[in-house]
């Protein structure tokens, strides 16, 4: 009797609390036992010295504290590195890779979990991993409509916010679609958004979609399933109205979100959206957008996504990594993340669940005008299937490009 | 210093592509100049590159080149003996005048700043090892040229028209020098010119190319 | 041993580039087992074909490369053709190194800055002469035609075709030739253009292709100037090759191989305009004309040269100034305030890429100067010399990477290295770097090294001197000046040097190049400005010492300063 229950009992707990099991504490143990003195090359897009900064710390943290040798490797586009895993992968290369950890979400993760390039599941079995309480946010386990299955690791928050120069708009920006246009026919040359297939200017088109839409549940489903010439007519219908009253006539579109950002430093456009909430303020802080800046996000909301780290499938130091993407779900590096004086990202960590202690951590306050209180972005979209950014992408393309 | 050195050209012969461009047999005793006249394309440089070493793959040779009774014919330019005058002093820019007269003097000489300094005495140029080549009049040059030629110790000399870019007052008093000098040493040269005046002071045998 | 050399460079410079462009071969025609594909098939044609807005990506490509050569060297030419040793052209010779040094990508965000709606000279105008209180809203820069791309290459491009007739023009002795046709009544530029240039082009004729490979194929330029609705081929390849949707790389490797057609479509154009302007312009100098149009032609080639050098100095400036500035906005004509803050937070970071950048360059370029001293004393001393200006001659090949496209081959290479088990490290980078810095160094040096009077040596030998005592104390110190410059020219080379870093290295090697260009992708340009100094800075450094060392060196020997 005894002798069962001691063998039922750890069993019982596992599935209670997963990650405070003796074995499972055992485990990481010996993960973190592993883990020690090993390098870690970290592939992560470097466009913004604030992220870099970041990371910076997080290097110093997990070699006081893990021994790990933590390196940034600086891309200017996380395909880059898909690139690279994807290339060893055709030499043969399968246990020996030179990626170590990837910044990523969507497409990229897609396209890595369908072709075998992802080490994994390893997210169940980080500890702070708990914290993103998942029973409660399936936004953590949720990449783009995908179930992540333990192949990468939430990060951070995104959420389409929008910022302007009240200088030149005043306080009332358009907060639907529908006011965009308008306004965008009162002002014209004054907004613009990244061209296709920049990810930032790919979600744009997906947040006019969902909002012309008549059938919005399509779009959670893969796009085969559905008729995309009926469901995107209102789309091209709205931009092909839109277009003319665009920066550069719509002629000519910004690369991506920093460069729209550029746009708006320099004052060609008064009107722009970002993926991080908090990077208006912070530009404003480094001396690139003006003291007016202000932002908000539509009525209705604005779409937000989870960002993660992965592992790919043939990195040789998959423990350090593993280590690393763990302490990245610390609470510590959590709040730091969030602030806005360091970075701005919303944590992934289900603060209302954690303990005092930890819940202090993320007491944040900011009375920063062109930074929004977090209470503003509770309402949040969740992204389509990812097979529609494709199909929408190519297209957008085939109706725009070359004309 | 006057061992005497003795320079043979036996049945030397060249050719380019296919036909003779010069066929020479001459012995060239201890101090002798020999004079080699002829107009440009007669094949005197031609000769000259042979003997120094540095015939062009394009031209074929036969014959052989004795020195001292030693066959030099396949030796390497630097293991011949064979010292040169060229028409430009050719002085080392990068090196000072001493640096330009040890350049040549054999790595075992001894007192080799005493020697530079007698040299440089002897030719009236007390003084100027420290000096820049560059700094140097156009007779100067030239003398210092002939006695960094003197401390490499040669055994035979070319002389390729080394007069033809002097004036004419500095030409014969160079001349002098050079022909004096070779023969209290004993080096058999061969003089390479069209200047006749040339051939005139060396006083030696003169044979013509091109006739 | 010295034998070895030529083989050696061959090897080592044809090999990586045929082994690349198969690697990108097989998967353009479906073959890529990692990806599933296993078999051959025309697929990614016809999914590269159905591309939209294809056909216009080839054609800026295929344009912008000829237009931005012939441009370059009608400038280059005139301006020649019109030196009279004035002050002016004594600068303007004195500029072409730091302008050479200045990185691509720094002069083409320069530029952007500069012309841009909302750039340097419409705010210096603004408001007060134009009454913008915002930026116009014209199309400038990314213009569709590919006008600004163009712009910005023919700014690199004057240097770098300037520098090789600079090296070129003494073989022909110019002096002499328009002295005599002046002498037979010819005005000073028009006799220069008759009697030089038909000289001269033979020589510079493989760096010219090489501008219009590099033109047709340009990544890094075409990514901040360039058209984007769409973009150039190459654009489009590096966007396609960095899909998300992994099936895409059988349509980028196919379109590597369109690259290389269009690369070589263009050279071929170029080899027709060749021959059409050799009849033309045999039938000009048999006119006889003296040249009535002198004055004009001299001003032209003297105002675009002085434009474009003003114009990247003035790009680099607004970068510089762009560095320290506080909040800086249209219609200001300068910043707010200014702010040591940007360089600041850049510093902790500059250490480690500026010494891995040093380390790789230093290392490539010293490969490549020992390769290139070993094949030049190699032909000396079998006295065979190349043919000049031939095509077919074998150092031709040492032009082939400076004309296969990079983006065609290097992602192919990279799959090899890795099949090799070569690891990414600092060694395989300076490999890498090595394909570019090589024939750079070669064709900087080689022209000296040939003309180098061959009676030095003979003296040297004469004194008793051994081959290679002649060549360590006779050949090098009097040819130190034209090894430094070389040097330096290699230096710049591998500092400029991005894909192959990146790709080689898998970004565990980083530059300060690889780390602009990363940061540039923040679009911040206070950033960027930071960056593009620090990366203008260092070739420049190579350039100082390169002149500044024979200086100090050869202070007390006259002949040694501006030889030979």
């Amino acid at each position: 009797m005894s002798f069962r229950l001691l063998r039922v009992l750890p069993l019982a707990a596992m599935l209670a609390v997963p990650l405070h099991t003796a074995s499972a504490q055992q485990e990481w143990e010996s993960v973190l036992d592993e883990a020690r003195g090993q390098s870690v090359y970290w592939h992560a897009w470097a466009g913004d010295t604030r992220v870099n900064d970041y990371l910076e710390w997080v290097k110093r943290r997990v070699r006081d504290e893990h021994e790990i040798e933590l390196v940034h490797v600086k891309i200017d586009d996380t395909g880059a590195a898909v690139s690279r895993v994807l290339a060893e992968r055709s030499a043969s290369n399968h246990d020996d890779g030179s990626v170590d950890l990837i910044w990523l979400n969507g497409e990229n993760f897609a396209a890595m979990k369908e072709n075998d390039l992802l080490y994994g599941p390893f997210a169940e079995r980080l500890p702070n991993f708990a914290l993103t309480f998942p029973e409660h946010n399936p936004e953590v386990v949720t990449d783009f409509t995908l179930p992540t299955e333990g192949y990468e690791s939430p990060w951070g928050k995104a959420q389409i916010t929008f910022y302007y120069d009240a200088g030149e708009v005043g306080d009332e920006p358009p907060r639907s679609m529908a006011q965009l246009l308008t306004w965008a026919e009162a002002n014209p040359g004054r907004f613009t958004y990244p061209r296709i297939p920049d990810f930032l200017g790919s979600t744009f088109l997906k947040q006019a979609l969902i909002a012309l839409a008549d059938d919005g549940d399509a779009l959670y489903e893969p796009v085969a399933q559905s008729d995309f010439e009926a469901v995107t007519a209102p789309l091209w219908e709205y931009l092909d109205a839109l277009h003319p009253h665009l920066w550069r006539s719509g002629r000519q579109f910004p690369a991506n979100g920093p460069e729209l950002r550029r746009l708006m430093a320099d004052g060609e456009v008064a009107l722009a959206f970002t993926f991080n909430p908090a990077e208006p303020a912070a530009a404003v802080a480094d001396f690139e957008l003006p003291e007016s800046t202000r932002s908000y996000v539509l009525d209705g909301g604005t779409l937000g996504n989870v960002h993660f780290v992965a592992i790919p499938f043939n990195s040789p130091r998959s423990a350090a990594a593993m280590v690393v993407a763990d302490f990245l779900l610390s609470p510590e590096a959590q709040a730091r993340k969030q602030d806005i004086s360091v970075w701005g990202d919303p944590t992934v960590l289900d603060v209302a669940r954690l303990d005092e202690e930890h819940r202090a951590l993320f007491d944040q306050h900011s009375d920063h005008p062109a930074l929004l209180p977090p209470e503003a972005l509770a309402e949040t979209l969740p992204e389509p299937h990812p097979s529609w950014m494709t199909a929408l992408q190519d297209a957008w393309q085939a109706r725009y490009v070359g004309r | 210093m006057s061992t005497g050195h003795r320079l043979v050209l036996d049945e030397v012969r060249l050719v380019l592509a296919g036909s003779t461009l010069l066929e020479l047999d001459a012995e060239i005793g201890p101090g002798e100049v020999f004079t080699v006249m002829g107009p440009s394309g007669s094949g005197k440089s031609t000769l000259l590159a042979y003997l120094a070493g540095f015939l062009a793959p394009a031209f074929q040779a036969s014959g052989r080149v004795l020195l001292d009774d030693s066959d030099i014919t396949r030796l390497p330019a630097e293991r011949r003996g064979i010292g040169l005058l060229f028409q430009d002093p050719l002085l080392f820019p990068h090196l000072s005048v001493a640096g330009n007269l040890r350049f040549g003097m054999p790595r075992a000489m001894p007192d080799k700043a005493a020697r530079v300094e007698t040299a440089l005495a002897q030719v009236g140029l007390a003084g100027f090892g420290p000096r820049d080549p560059a700094t140097l009049s156009g007779g100067q040059k030239a003398r210092v040229a002939l006695m960094r030629l003197l401390l490499s110790a040669p055994r035979a000399v070319l002389l390729d028209e080394p007069f033809s870019k002097l004036d004419r007052q500095l030409r014969h008093d160079m001349r002098r020098l050079v022909f004096d000098r070779l023969r209290e040493a004993g080096l058999p040269s061969l003089l390479v010119t069209h200047d006749r005046e040339d051939a005139e002071d060396a006083g030696g045998r003169v044979i013509e190319l091109g006739q | 041993m010295l034998r070895l050399a030529p083989w050696l460079i061959v090897t080592l410079l044809v090999g990586p580039i045929l082994a690349g462009l198969a690697m990108a071969l097989l998967p353009a025609f479906g073959y890529l087992p990692a990806l599933g594909g296993h078999g051959f098939s025309l697929d990614p044609w016809r999914q590269l074909l159905a591309q939209p807005g294809l056909a216009r990506s080839v054609g800026v490509s295929f344009t912008s490369g000829l237009v931005t050569t012939a441009i370059s060297l009608a400038v280059v030419v005139l301006f020649l053709a019109g030196v009279s040793g004035s002050r002016l052209d004594r600068w303007i010779r004195r500029l072409v190194a730091p302008l050479l040094s200045i990185p691509h990508a720094a002069a083409a965000f320069g530029l952007a800055f500069l012309i841009a709606p909302s750039g340097l000279l419409s705010r210096l105008v603004s408001p007060g002469l134009t009454g913008w209180e915002r930026p116009p809203d014209v199309l400038i820069v990314q213009d569709p035609w590919g006008l600004s791309l163009m712009a910005g290459l023919i700014i690199k491009e004057i240097p770098f075709l300037l520098l090789m007739c600079l090296a070129a023009l003494p073989q022909i002795d110019p002096e002499r030739r328009v002295a005599m046709a002046r002498s037979l009544g010819y005005r000073p530029t028009t006799a220069w253009l008759k009697v030089v240039t038909p000289s001269l082009y033979p020589l510079i004729r493989l760096p010219v292709f090489a501008v219009i490979a590099y033109a047709t194929s340009v990544v890094d330029v075409a990514l901040i100037l360039g058209p984007t609705l769409p973009p150039t081929l190459a654009v489009s390849i590096l966007v396609w090759f960095n899909d998300p949707d992994l099936s895409r790389r059988f349509m980028a490797s196919a379109g590597a191989v369109l690259q290389l057609g269009v690369t070589a479509a263009a050279l071929i154009a170029w080899w027709c305009l060749e021959r059409l302007v050799a009849r033309l312009g045999r039938q000009w100098l048999a006119r006889g004309g003296r040249g009535n149009g002198d004055s004009p032609l001299r001003l032209a080639g003297k105002g675009l040269i002085g434009l474009a050098t003003l114009t990247a100095f003035a790009g680099i400036a607004g970068l510089a100034l762009y560095s320290v500035a506080a909040f800086w906005r249209f219609p200001d004509a300068l910043p707010q305030g200014l702010t040591a803050a940007h360089w600041l937070r850049a510093l902790p970071a500059l250490s480690g890429p500026v010494a891995t950048t040093a380390l790789i360059a230093i290392g490539a370029t010293l490969i490549a100067l020992a390769l290139t001293l070993a094949a030049l004393e190699n032909e000396q001393r079998t006295g065979r010399q190349p043919a000049q200006g031939r095509l077919l001659s074998a150092l031709t090949l040492l032009y082939l990477p400076l004309i296969v496209p990079q983006i065609a081959f290097l992602f192919g290479l990279v799959v090899v290295m890795e099949s090799l088990g070569t690891r990414p490290t600092h060694a395989l980078v300076i490999f890498g770097h090595l394909l570019f810095v090589l024939p750079y160094v070669f064709l900087s040096l080689a022209e000296s090294y040939r003309r180098f009077d061959p009676r030095w040596s003979q003296l040297a030998l004469s004194l008793g001197t051994s081959r290679n005592g002649a060549f360590w104390r006779v050949r090098l110190p009097m040819l130190l000046a034209p090894m430094l410059t070389a040097a330096a020219v290699g230096l710049a080379v591998s500092i400029g040097q991005y894909l192959p870093t990146l790709l080689l290295g898998a970004g565990r090697v980083p530059t300060v190049t690889t780390e602009a260009v990363s940061l540039a992708a923040g679009g911040n340009r206070r950033v960027i400005g930071v960056w593009a100094m620090v990366q203008a800075s260092l070739p420049l450094v190579g350039f100082i010492i390169a002149v500044g060392l024979p200086r100090l060196l050869w202070g007390n020997r006259r002949d040694m300063r501006g030889s030979p």
